[in-house]
């Protein structure tokens, strides 16, 4: 019940101003999240001093009333030696009531038996529901490498669009694309950059900045589905549509709202023919070409840090 | 004349066999009424039917889905092909599409429509706080029946802005890898979206929708509609004359007695 409680008047809450502090706090929090860490320190201090300042306020009257001295125990209830039980407030009141000495009485045991089984059959029959959904998540996804035909289709120092399956038994919906340039030989290894073509920022198809010459497209048909090659020139690297994230030729971000560098295709040369496989993340590439020295990371969503303090945010990561 | 009356109290009688067969066994007329001929505050007006064209939306949406349901086919391959199947072919296909595809901003805009009306007439507050949270969980469910079925069409929009959407939700702290692995159903965008998304929206999420709006009715029932406030027997002011139930601040105490309260 309420503390207190007027005849024929609405109960309303006592104005308190600790609730607009809170408030300023949560802001301060959020706000400091994006713009600096002891900002958001202060609005942690802010929301904790009012959050505690307002529930102080609010239970106030409840506080107290504790103070107010409770009738000791044995009062005019019990009191009486040998009264009857208490009035019927409860469904029991059909059944004799448990015996003096009795303290486990057969009903509690029927209610405690019927709650335990119910919730041990819910819990059967939910498990197996729960788990289902969610497996997918917990799922490692074999990838086999993908064919992309014969390495004498990438001209040294040209892209080459390049769109593939990535699971031939999805089928078109599996459809990727990988923005491929063969970098020559490095200690007579060919050297590769198989840029993703998913944007850093929220997944998007980035697209060259410059031309693709379609008159040379070239169609293969592998092993593992078709393949087409297109030669571009992405003088201006690539950019994405959707909220303009850049990145030069080396994957690099240049401008806009991703947070890293474009993903890359692991790679691999057999008998000659260019094989992708996994994707792995990465914060950024320094120098260029066949020696560029690449920061590697385990692959990780659009959108979300590998480095810097930002990647404590994503502790785990689902497998991939 | 005697036999005229007769034979209509007859037909009287036996039109209204029927529902006096079905109110001894079921109670339901009467509980119809109940809910239906309730007393509302002589001061309110259009302002209070927002809620009505709200829940109004939502059963359109409910009837076009499940007859769009007939005719669409949640599988990547065939899904754009069966929207384009029920836009070109189908009889009337173009207009429950429409009023499918239209309606459902029409249902969030009802929604904060209502809930501004709720807000500024402060009629959120007390006795009324559990509605507004059951109406604050109805809405990011709205919008989640709004995010999920923008896949569904299965174009170019369609898949783009359901991976930026699933993308934004994968940058959440913490958890918000595994919730977009949750919702694309693995690692990748494909064929288990699509069968995901179509089954959250339109048999979870709907589900989840109606249990909530009857828990909301519920409650509108037993609470009463509040008056406006600019109403002279608004809650929290002085009234002339002494209140309907002695005891109560209500304006429209419900007939349960909900706020006889020990004085």
């Amino acid at each position: 019940m309420e503390p207190q409680q007027g005849q024929g008047k609405p109960h309303l809450p006592p104005p308190s101003l600790w609730p607009i502090g809170f408030a300023i706090g949560i802001v301060c929090i959020l706000v400091g999240l994006i713009v600096s860490w002891p900002a958001a320190a202060v609005g942690a201090v802010v929301t904790l001093v009012f959050g505690f300042l307002w529930v102080r306020d609010v239970t106030g009257g409840y506080r107290r009333r504790d103070v107010v001295p409770v009738p000791a125990a044995g009062g005019p209830e019990s009191g009486t030696e040998g009264a009857p039980a208490p009035p019927a407030a409860t469904g029991e009141a059909g059944m004799p009531g448990p015996e003096p000495g009795e303290r486990f009485p057969r009903s509690v045991f029927l209610e405690g038996a019927t709650l335990g089984l119910g919730s041990v059959i819910a819990g059967i029959v939910t498990v197996p529901i729960v788990g289902f959904s969610i497996a997918p998540v917990f799922q490692h996804v074999h990838h086999d490498e993908i064919d992309l035909g014969p390495i004498t289709n990438f001209k040294e120092g040209q892209f080459v669009v390049t769109t593939f399956l990535r699971d031939p038994s999805e089928g078109e919906i599996s459809r990727r694309t990988a923005y491929i340039r063969n970098n020559g030989f490095i200690d007579k290894l060919p050297s590769f950059t198989v840029l993703s073509n998913r944007c850093a920022h929220l997944g998007c198809p980035v697209q060259p900045n410059g031309p693709m010459f379609e008159k040379q497209k070239i169609q293969e048909t592998t092993k593992t589905g078709d393949v087409t090659l297109i030669p571009a020139l992405p003088a201006g690297g690539f950019g994405c549509p959707c909220h303009g994230g850049q990145y030069d030729q080396e994957g690099n971000r240049t401008a806009g709202p991703p947070v890293r560098a474009l993903d890359r295709y692991e790679f691999y040369i057999r008998n000659g023919r260019l094989a992708v496989g996994r994707t792995y993340s990465v914060s950024h590439v320094d120098g260029a070409g066949a020696s560029a020295k690449i920061h590697k990371y385990k692959e990780t969503g659009p959108g979300e840090h590998v480095d810097g303090p930002e990647q404590w945010f994503y502790p785990l990561q689902p497998p991939t | 004349m005697p036999g005229k009356r007769d034979r209509k109290e007859q037909m009287k009688a036996a039109a209204l066999y029927p529902l006096d067969w079905l109110e001894e066994r079921s109670g339901l007329v009467g509980g119809i009424k109940y809910f239906l001929f309730r007393k509302v505050p002589g001061d309110s007006g259009w302002w209070h039917t927002l809620g009505s064209a709200t829940l109004t939306a939502f059963l359109v949406q409910l009837g076009t889905g499940v007859i769009l349901a007939f005719y669409y086919k949640p599988d990547p391959n065939s899904a754009y092909q069966s929207v384009q199947h029920i836009t070109n072919d189908v009889t009337l296909g173009w207009l429950v599409r429409g009023m499918h595809r239209w309606g459902a901003s029409v249902f969030i805009i009802l929604i904060f429509f209502h809930m501004a009306r709720v807000f500024l007439f402060g009629a959120y507050k007390y006795p009324r706080e559990l509605n507004w949270i059951v109406g604050a969980l109805l809405v990011p469910l709205a919008l989640l029946e709004g995010f999920s079925g923008y896949l569904l069409p299965y174009d170019q929009t369609a898949y783009w802005a359901t991976v930026v959407g699933i993308n934004i939700n994968g940058t959440a702290p913490f958890l918000g890898p595994f919730l977009a692995s949750f919702l694309r159903g693995g690692s990748e965008i494909g064929p288990e979206t699509l069968a995901r998304f179509y089954s959250i929206h339109m048999l979870l999420l709907p589900g989840a929708i109606l249990g909530l709006i009857g828990l909301h009715l519920y409650l509108v029932v037993r609470l009463g509609v509040s008056s406006p406030p600019w109403s002279k027997e608004a809650a929290g002011r002085e009234r002339d004359e002494p209140p309907a139930v002695p005891g109560s601040g209500l304006v429209n105490p419900s007939p349960r007695g909900v706020t006889k309260r020990p004085d």
